[in-house]
């Protein structure tokens, strides 16, 4: 038997409907006043549209984190969309061969900003095992890359995880880092315009 | 009456003579070499040939043998008899410093895609193939990655420790 067969301590809903937390700020009757930054963090960080590009079995694990049990629509992330024209978040899962370089990269140049990057898995993170000519050795090699999930394949709970990472990232975001020089010269280091 | 190795064995003895040599019966598939510049001819017989009728080229892959001076690339052709059920194997070898074979798209076409993958792996230029260019490899690579001079491991990696990985920079050659 499993050590962990089902979990048995059975946790109460603390409300029906789960809100997002208020950021600081000040109140006053009929007033909340707060940085522009973190009401649009708080927006984007709650809806974050992924791109999954699945190759192999991360792929699969990404499904299960889709499914039912693990319900990735839970933190706002409902809605995946397979046009990289209105997605936020690139998911990478799976082994990128040097052939698939460039793909994952003109995807990547069809998103819009802001545009966030996640790599899935061991083979997307490193190579993984593939240490071989063919593949390559981390999708860092051709575009920036914000979260890494490791693992081979990583279990839904650690493809959870690296959401809410990515969620940490988007909702403390500063709205200048976008324009700002470090920025670019990250976007520049990678040849992109 | 059912094909057997014996009878074509004989045939092509009997047709090429000494340019096919080194009958061998590994696990019961008759396998032989075949001189470079009469491949198309024995080829084409095996192919033509009513009673042969080897009308299937199952697969055609490289083999790199860097002891055998002269004759460091081999090329392997299986042939398959759809009708008998019964399969060849014919070997082509050529030096390192000269790969050339000639194609044989003429007689096979599926061959096109099968020499561009050992063109691609091995270097074997074909002669006379209608587009001569890698297939499974990005373009911009510039080696043969199944030559056995060239190490298996991608050498842009910088995170693997090679001790740990038992792995050791001096023995790869």
């Amino acid at each position: 038997m499993r050590p962990v067969s089902y979990n048995v301590k059975i946790k109460k809903l603390e409300n029906d409907i789960s809100m997002a937390e208020m950021p600081d700020g000040h109140m006053g009757q009929g007033f909340f006043a707060t940085s522009l930054d973190s009401v649009i963090g708080l927006a984007r960080k709650n809806s974050v549209w992924p791109l999954p590009f699945a190759t192999s079995c991360c792929g699969i694990e990404f499904m299960g984190t889709m499914a039912a049990t693990y319900d990735l629509g839970r933190f706002g992330s409902e809605r995946l969309a397979f046009t990289p024209r209105q997605c936020d978040l690139l998911m990478v899962m799976g082994t990128i061969a040097k052939k698939m370089g460039p793909v994952v990269k003109q995807v990547y140049l069809q998103m819009a900003e802001p545009r966030w990057v996640m790599a899935v898995g061991a083979c997307a993170s490193s190579g993984g095992i593939f240490d071989t000519y063919s593949v390559l050795q981390g999708i860092d090699q051709v575009v920036p890359v914000d979260v890494y999930v490791p693992g081979c394949p990583p279990r839904p709970e650690g493809i959870l995880d690296g959401l809410l990472r990515i969620q940490d990232l988007v909702g403390r975001e500063n709205l200048r880092r976008r324009n700002g020089e470090q920025y670019k010269g990250l976007l520049e280091s990678y040849g992109i315009q | 009456m059912a094909l057997t190795n014996e009878a074509i064995k004989q045939k092509l003895q009997e047709r090429f003579s000494d340019q096919v040599t080194g009958f061998e019966e590994p696990y019961g598939m008759l396998t032989f070499e075949v001189e470079k510049e009469s491949t198309l001819k024995v080829l084409n017989f095996l192919h033509e040939n009513e009673e042969l009728d080897f009308i299937f080229l199952t697969d055609i892959c490289g083999v790199h043998y860097p002891d055998n001076k002269g004759k460091e690339l081999a090329v392997v052709y299986h042939l398959h008899n759809l009708k008998e059920n019964v399969r060849v194997r014919a070997k082509v070898f050529t030096s390192i410093e000269k790969p050339e074979v000639y194609t044989a798209t003429g007689i096979f076409d599926c061959a096109n895609w099968m020499e561009r993958e050992t063109f691609d792996f091995f270097g074997i230029n074909f002669i006379g193939h209608p587009n001569m260019k890698r297939i499974l490899n990005v373009d911009e690579m510039d080696y043969s990655p199944m030559r056995k001079e060239f190490p298996l491991e991608d050498q842009s990696r910088v995170d693997k420790d090679d001790e740990m990985f038992g792995r050791d920079r001096r023995l790869a050659y």
